[in-house]
C-alpha cells in the first residue's frame, strides 16, 4: 500500500498506453466511486463543512449578538418584524421614552412617526428608537410646535431568522453553524490526536516486539480496564474546560484500538523483505518505523479513522450534554442538541435543528466510512 | 475450567489495583478539592473540614489509607452528600441502575440478534437495507436525543406512559428510560449478528446441513446461530458493564435514582470518595463481565480451551 504515498506518476514508457496498469490505491478509489452511499455520504460531508465553516459569513448576524426583542422565536422563513406588531413595539417605545405617539406608518423598508408631548421633546428621543431591534437609523425630520411634535423616520431592520432563535435571542442558524466547526473541529482534531500515538504506540510495540511489546499491550490492558468515559469526565472537570483540552482528551483515550490495529499490521510487516533489506542497510529501529512501518499501515488506519471520528464527535456532544463541553458563547452540536431538549416542550425547533445537522454527519461519516471499508478490504478484490 | 477462573481473578487484583491507583492520583493531581465553594470558608472551618476526612496528611499516607479501607469494604464517606457513605449510596442507587439495565440488555440482545439474523438470512432485500438503515439511525443518534424526543411523544403528547421518575417501578415507568437506553445497543448488535450471520451461513458445515435436507430453521437456529453468536457475545461484555452500572445521560433525562448520575455528580463536585466507588463499581463490572463471556465463549466454540 505504499503506492498511496506516491504521487501518480507519469508511467515509464514501456507500459503501452492501452495496458496501463493500475495501483491498489486506485482500484481502491474506482471501487469507492461505484457505492453511491459512500459518495453520497462523502457529498453530504462536504455540504455540511462548508455550510459550518462558510456559512457564517453570508449571515449578517455573529454568533453571540443577542435580539432583545426575538426571544425564542419559532423558525420561519418571513422577515421579522412582521408589519402587524411594529404599531405595538413603536407604542411601547413612545411609553418609555414619556411621550405620546401621534402617528405612526411604515412604507417598505422606511417608517415615520410623530411623538407629541405638553413639554418639548429632546432630540435624543432617537436613541429610544434606535434600541429597539425593529427599527434603527431614526433621524428627526421635522419639528413643530416650539418643539413639542417631532416628525421621524427611519428605517425598519428587517432580520431573517429561518432557524429561529434561542432563549437569549441569539439566531440559531449562526448557532448551529458554529456548533458545526467546533464539532468537526473536535472530531477530526482528536481523531488525529488519537492517531498519532497510537500509530506510534503501536509500531514501536510490534517492531520491538519481545519483552518491551510485552510490557507495552499489558499497559493498553490495563487502560481498557479503566472505566474511560468516566476518565474522561474527571479529566475535563479537574483541568479546566477549554477547547483544546476537550480534544486532547478525548484523543488521549481513544488511541488504544488504533495502537491494538497498528501492532497487528507490524507484526505481519516485520516479516517482509523489505524491511529485512532496510536492517541490513544498517537502518536504525526508529528510522525503520518511521520510513517503513508507518507509511505501510496507513490503509487500515485510515478505515479506522473514519470510525473514530463520529465516536470523538459524539463523546464530545456526551461531555457537552453533562455541561463539561466547550463553554458560552461558543457551542458545540452536542451543547445545543442539551439545550434544545431542556425547551423540548416549548421550543422544539431548538432541539430539531441541532440535531439533524449531527445526525446527518454522523450518517454521513458512516457510510464514508463502510464504503472505505469496502473499498480497501483485499478479500473484495 | 475451575482453575481458570481462579486464575482469571487473581489476575484482576493487580488489574482493579492499578485501576484504582491511577485514578486516585490523577484526581488529587487535578487542581480544587470538594470544600473549595464558590464563597471560601474560614481558614479554621477548612482546616477543621481537612482534618475530619484525613485529607490534611500527605497523598502517600492518604492512599494507604483509601486502600487498606477499601480492601475491607469501606469506602469512606461521601464529601458532598453529607451523612452517607459512598457505599450505602451506591448501595441505594444500584437496584435502579440494575433493573433498568438488565431490561435493556434483554431488548438490546434479543431485538438486535432478531433483527440481524432477519437481515441476514434477506440479504440485500428491502427488508435487509430497512433493518440496517434504522441500526445505523440507532448507532449514530445520541441517547440524549432519543430520550426527550421520546418524551415528547409518548409522555407529553400522546401521554400514554409517564415522563420520568421510577414510581412505583412498574414497568410503565421503565418503558421509555429502557428503550432509550436499548436503542444504540440494539444497533450494534443487530451489526454484529448480521455480519457474523452472512458469514455463518456460506459456511461448509451449513451447506451440509442444509444438503442432509435438514428443516431451514433447525439450521439457522442450532447450526448458524451458535457460529454467529461468537462476536456478538465478545461485545456483550463491555455492553452489559455499561448498560448495568446505569447511564448518567438516561438517568438524568428521566429523573431515575440510581447510580449513573453519582460519577458525573462526584466528579463535578470534587467528592473524591465518590468518584473512586463510582471506579471500583463499574471496574468489578467490566473484570466479572468479562470473565463471563470468556466461560460463555468456550461454551459456544468448543475450539477454544481454558488450560
Amino acid at each position: 500500500m505504499t503506492d498511496i504515498a506516491t504521487p501518480a506518476a507519469p508511467l515509464p514508457d514501456n507500459s503501452s498506453p492501452e495496458m496501463q496498469g493500475r495501483s491498489l490505491f486506485q482500484l481502491a478509489l474506482i471501487r469507492f466511486r461505484r457505492n453511491r452511499a459512500a459518495m453520497a455520504g462523502c457529498v453530504m460531508l462536504v455540504l455540511i463543512a462548508l455550510f459550518s465553516f462558510l456559512g457564517p459569513h453570508f449571515v449578517s448576524h455573529s454568533y453571540d449578538e443577542v435580539f432583545p426583542s426575538y426571544v425564542t422565536i419559532p423558525p420561519s422563513l418571513e422577515p421579522r418584524p412582521d408589519a402587524s406588531s411594529l404599531q405595538g413595539v413603536m407604542e411601547s417605545i413612545a411609553s418609555r421614552a414619556r411621550v405620546d405617539l401621534k402617528e405612526f406608518a411604515v412604507e417598505g423598508e422606511t417608517f415615520t412617526v410623530t411623538f407629541t408631548s405638553d413639554k418639548p421633546i429632546d432630540p435624543r428621543t432617537t436613541r429610544y428608537v434606535d434600541r429597539a431591534n425593529e427599527f434603527g437609523d431614526a433621524t428627526i425630520v421635522a419639528t413643530e410646535d416650539d418643539g413639542r411634535t417631532v416628525k421621524m423616520s427611519g428605517a425598519v431592520d428587517r432580520e431573517y431568522f429561518p432557524f429561529g432563535t434561542d432563549g437569549n435571542g441569539r439566531d440559531l442558524l449562526v448557532r448551529v453553524m458554529l456548533g458545526g466547526q467546533i464539532s468537526i473541529a473536535v472530531g477530526v482534531l482528536a481523531s488525529l490526536v488519537s492517531l498519532g500515538i497510537g500509530v506510534l504506540y503501536g509500531a514501536t510495540s510490534g517492531y520491538i516486539g519481545g519483552r518491551v511489546d510485552n510490557v507495552m499491550m499489558r499497559l493498553i490492558e490495563i487502560l481498557y480496564s479503566l472505566p474511560f468515559v468516566f476518565l474522561v469526565v474527571v479529566l475535563v472537570v479537574f483541568f479546566g474546560r477549554s477547547f483544546i483540552l476537550i480534544f486532547l482528551v478525548i484523543g488521549a483515550v481513544e488511541w488504544l484500538d488504533m495502537a491494538r490495529i497498528v501492532r497487528g499490521q507490524t507484526l505481519a510487516l516485520k516479516r517482509r523483505e523489505f524491511v529485512s533489506a532496510a536492517q541490513a542497510l544498517g537502518l536504525t529501529d526508529w528510522q525503520i518505523i518511521r520510513r517503513h512501518i508507518i507509511p505501510n499501515t496507513i490503509g487500515p488506519v485510515i478505515v479506522f479513522v473514519t470510525v473514530v471520528v463520529p465516536k470523538v464527535i459524539l463523546l464530545e456532544s456526551f461531555l457537552s450534554f453533562l455541561g463539561l463541553g466547550v463553554q458560552a458563547p461558543l457551542t458545540s452540536w452536542g451543547a445545543l442538541i442539551a439545550e434544545g431538549a431542556n425547551n423540548i416542550q416549548s421550543a422544539p425547533w431548538l432541539l430539531i435543528f441541532p440535531a439533524i445537522f449531527f445526525v446527518l454527519t454522523l450518517f454521513s461519516l458512516n457510510f464514508a466510512g463502510d464504503g472505505l471499508r469496502d473499498a480497501l478490504d483485499p478479500k473484495d478484490r | 475450567m475451575f482453575s481458570f477462573v481462579l486464575r482469571r481473578l487473581a489476575s484482576a487484583v493487580p488489574t482493579l489495583f492499578i485501576v484504582v491507583t491511577i485514578s486516585f492520583f490523577l484526581m488529587r493531581f487535578a487542581p480544587g478539592g470538594p470544600f473549595n465553594l464558590e464563597r471560601p470558608l474560614p481558614p479554621q472551618t477548612m482546616a477543621n473540614l481537612m482534618a475530619t476526612y484525613q485529607l490534611d496528611k500527605p497523598i502517600w499516607t492518604q492512599y494507604g489509607t483509601y486502600i487498606t479501607n477499601a480492601v475491607t469494604g469501606d469506602f469512606g464517606p461521601s464529601y458532598i452528600y453529607k451523612d452517607n457513605t459512598v457505599a450505602q449510596l451506591i448501595g441505594k442507587g444500584l437496584p435502579y441502575s440494575l433493573e433498568l439495565g438488565f431490561y435493556a440488555l434483554i431488548l438490546a440482545l434479543f431485538g438486535g440478534v432478531l433483527a440481524g439474523t432477519i437481515a441476514a438470512l434477506r440479504q440485500n432485500s428491502l427488508l435487509d437495507f430497512a433493518i440496517m438503515s434504522v441500526s445505523t439511525v440507532g448507532v449514530t443518534v445520541p441517547n440524549f436525543v432519543v430520550g426527550p424526543v421520546l418524551t415528547l411523544v409518548f409522555a407529553i403528547t400522546l401521554s400514554w406512559l409517564p415522563a420520568g421518575g421510577w414510581g412505583d417501578g412498574s414497568l410503565r415507568f421503565l418503558i421509555l428510560p429502557m428503550i432509550a437506553l436499548a436503542l444504540p445497543q440494539l444497533a450494534v448488535f443487530a451489526r454484529l449478528t448480521r455480519g457474523s450471520m452472512i458469514e455463518a451461513l456460506h459456511t461448509d458445515h451449513i451447506r451440509t446441513a442444509r444438503a442432509y435436507g435438514l428443516p431451514a430453521r433447525t439450521v439457522v437456529v442450532t447450526h448458524a446461530m451458535r457460529a454467529a453468536m461468537l462476536p456478538v457475545v465478545s461485545y456483550l461484555a463491555p455492553c452489559a458493564a455499561a448498560l448495568l452500572t446505569g447511564s448518567a445521560v438516561v438517568e438524568t433525562i428521566f429523573t431515575i435514582p440510581g447510580v449513573g448520575r453519582y460519577f458525573v455528580l462526584g466528579a463535578i463536585n470534587r467528592d473524591y470518595t465518590l468518584v473512586m466507588g463510582t471506579v471500583i463499581l463499574v471496574a468489578i463490572f467490566v473484570i466479572v463481565f468479562n470473565l463471563l463471556v470468556d466461560i460463555l465463549y468456550g461454551l459456544l466454540d468448543p475450539r477454544v480451551r481454558h488450560d
